[in-house]
Order: structure tokens, then C-alpha cells, then sequence
């Protein structure tokens, strides 16, 4: 394939466009900033549509070597990044929500109910331990329960 | 971390992940609160924070949830989040904390 004929806005914005998804959950997710709402995925999606109109646009040009494939070819990349996009849409802003409402969960100025469990060593801890053993030698003013997905 | 000694809070981490797996994070991340293996999710239930048939083999697990608790074991601070990527940050929980007692 010569190089000046390789369709590079199209291919940019294909390879942006699987950047912008991953870097999602492997790097902004990390930061509180980037995760609560992904501005900085959707900033690069944007930019990969920009690149992937003007790869569509160079695809259908006449003056293509390949008429037919490179219709074909832009076409389905484009396609493709687009279902990458509305996935990352639906992930972030559908998936998330679909969580229990907790009902009955325990709520402010009730009192939370008592457990044991064993920790990192198998040692079983209660809350009521967590609450009391000194933190630098002073009683704790609160412990802070943070229940979470985990990593199965 | 620091910061809640401070602060007198102390962190505790609960999922259905089991000690072993809990270990092996604590390590990886260097974490030195207690991380608390609830396996069968019995405490989670009795939160009602179960996920039903959220884990990777339809298991059920925790949905995130944090709770600031007293000395008296009475919830002070509540965070129940609507969509899983959106959680509560340290710097919230540390300017609830500073009213404790």
C-alpha cells in the first residue's frame, strides 16, 4: 500500500477512538476528576469523530485507487468506532446506574448493625473492635464503612 | 491515610472478595486499613446492600456504599451512589469527620 494513499484520518480516528475507551478505566478512573463525570473520554471521542468524518469523506473521494474498497472499509471503521462510542455511553451512563435502591439500608442517626469478619489474615474483627482499639494511642473518633464491589 | 489518623477515622474496606484475595490487594497497594472478607455476603444483606447476581459467576456482592459511623455505632454520614463510577472522595468524608466528637 503506498503511504500517501493510506487513509490516515480514518485510522487515527479508529485507534483515538479505542484509546479514548480504554484509557477510560485504565487511567481517568483513577482519578476522582475524570471519573465522576469521563469529560476527558468524551474530549477525545470527539476528536476521533472529527478524524473519523474526514476518513469517511477521503474513503468516498473519487480520486480513490480502490473506489469500491475504500467505500467499504471506511465505511465498516467508522461503523465500528461509532458502536465503541454509544458502548462507552452505555457503560458509564446506564450500566452504572443499574444498582439496588438499598431500601433498607442503614440511614443517618440510626444506629448500623453489628458484624464480625475476618480480615486479611483470617482473624475475625467486629465492629464494635474497629470502633474501640486505639488509633496512635487515642480512642477512634468513627470508623468509616466503605462496602465495595471487589474484584472477584 | 494519614490524614484519617488525624482525623481519628478509621477506614475499613468490606466486599465478598476472600481474605486471601484481600491480601494479595492490601499488597499490591500497599493499603494498611483493614479490609474485611464478607464471602457469603451475609453483613452486606444485612446492610441491604446486596447487588443480586452482580458477581462474575452471578454471586451476589456489595453495591458501593460508605458510611461514616460514631463511637456510639450511629451512622453520621451516608453516601449511597446512583451509578457505580461516581464515589465519594477522602476530602468529603474528612469534612464530615471534623464534626465528630
Amino acid at each position: 500500500m503506498n503511504i500517501k494513499r493510506l487513509n490516515w484520518p480514518l485510522w487515527t480516528g479508529f485507534l483515538l477512538t479505542l484509546a479514548a475507551f480504554l484509557s477510560y478505566f485504565f487511567i481517568f478512573v483513577l482519578f476522582p476528576f475524570t471519573r465522576d463525570f469521563p469529560w476527558a473520554n468524551l474530549v477525545l471521542f470527539v476528536i476521533a469523530g472529527v478524524l473519523l468524518f474526514m476518513g469517511l469523506r477521503r474513503g468516498f473521494a473519487s480520486d480513490r485507487p480502490h473506489p469500491t474498497r475504500s467505500k467499504i472499509v471506511s465505511s465498516i471503521v467508522s461503523v465500528l468506532s461509532l458502536a465503541v462510542i454509544a458502548m462507552f455511553v452505555f457503560v458509564i451512563f446506564v450500566g452504572g446506574r443499574s444498582l439496588p435502591a438499598s431500601k433498607g439500608a442503614p440511614q443517618v442517626g440510626q444506629r448500623v448493625p453489628e458484624f464480625s469478619l475476618p480480615d486479611t489474615t483470617g482473624k475475625t474483627v467486629s465492629l464494635n473492635e474497629l470502633l474501640t482499639t486505639p488509633i496512635n494511642g487515642k480512642a477512634p473518633k468513627g470508623v468509616l464503612l466503605v462496602f465495595y464491589r471487589g474484584y472477584w | 491515610m494519614s490524614k484519617f489518623n488525624e482525623a481519628g477515622i478509621r477506614p475499613v474496606a468490606i466486599s465478598t472478595d476472600t481474605s486471601e484475595d484481600s491480601r494479595k490487594l492490601a499488597q499490591s497497594q500497599g493499603y494498611t486499613f483493614p479490609i474485611l472478607s464478607d464471602h457469603s455476603a451475609d453483613v452486606i444483606r444485612r446492610y441491604d446492600l446486596a447487588h443480586k447476581g452482580a458477581g462474575i459467576n452471578g454471586e451476589d456482592i456489595a453495591r458501593p456504599a460508605e458510611f461514616l459511623i460514631d463511637s456510639t455505632q450511629t451512622a453520621v454520614w451516608i453516601n449511597l451512589t446512583e451509578n457505580y463510577w461516581i464515589r465519594a472522595t477522602p476530602e468529603q468524608v474528612l469534612d464530615v469527620a471534623k464534626l465528630l466528637k
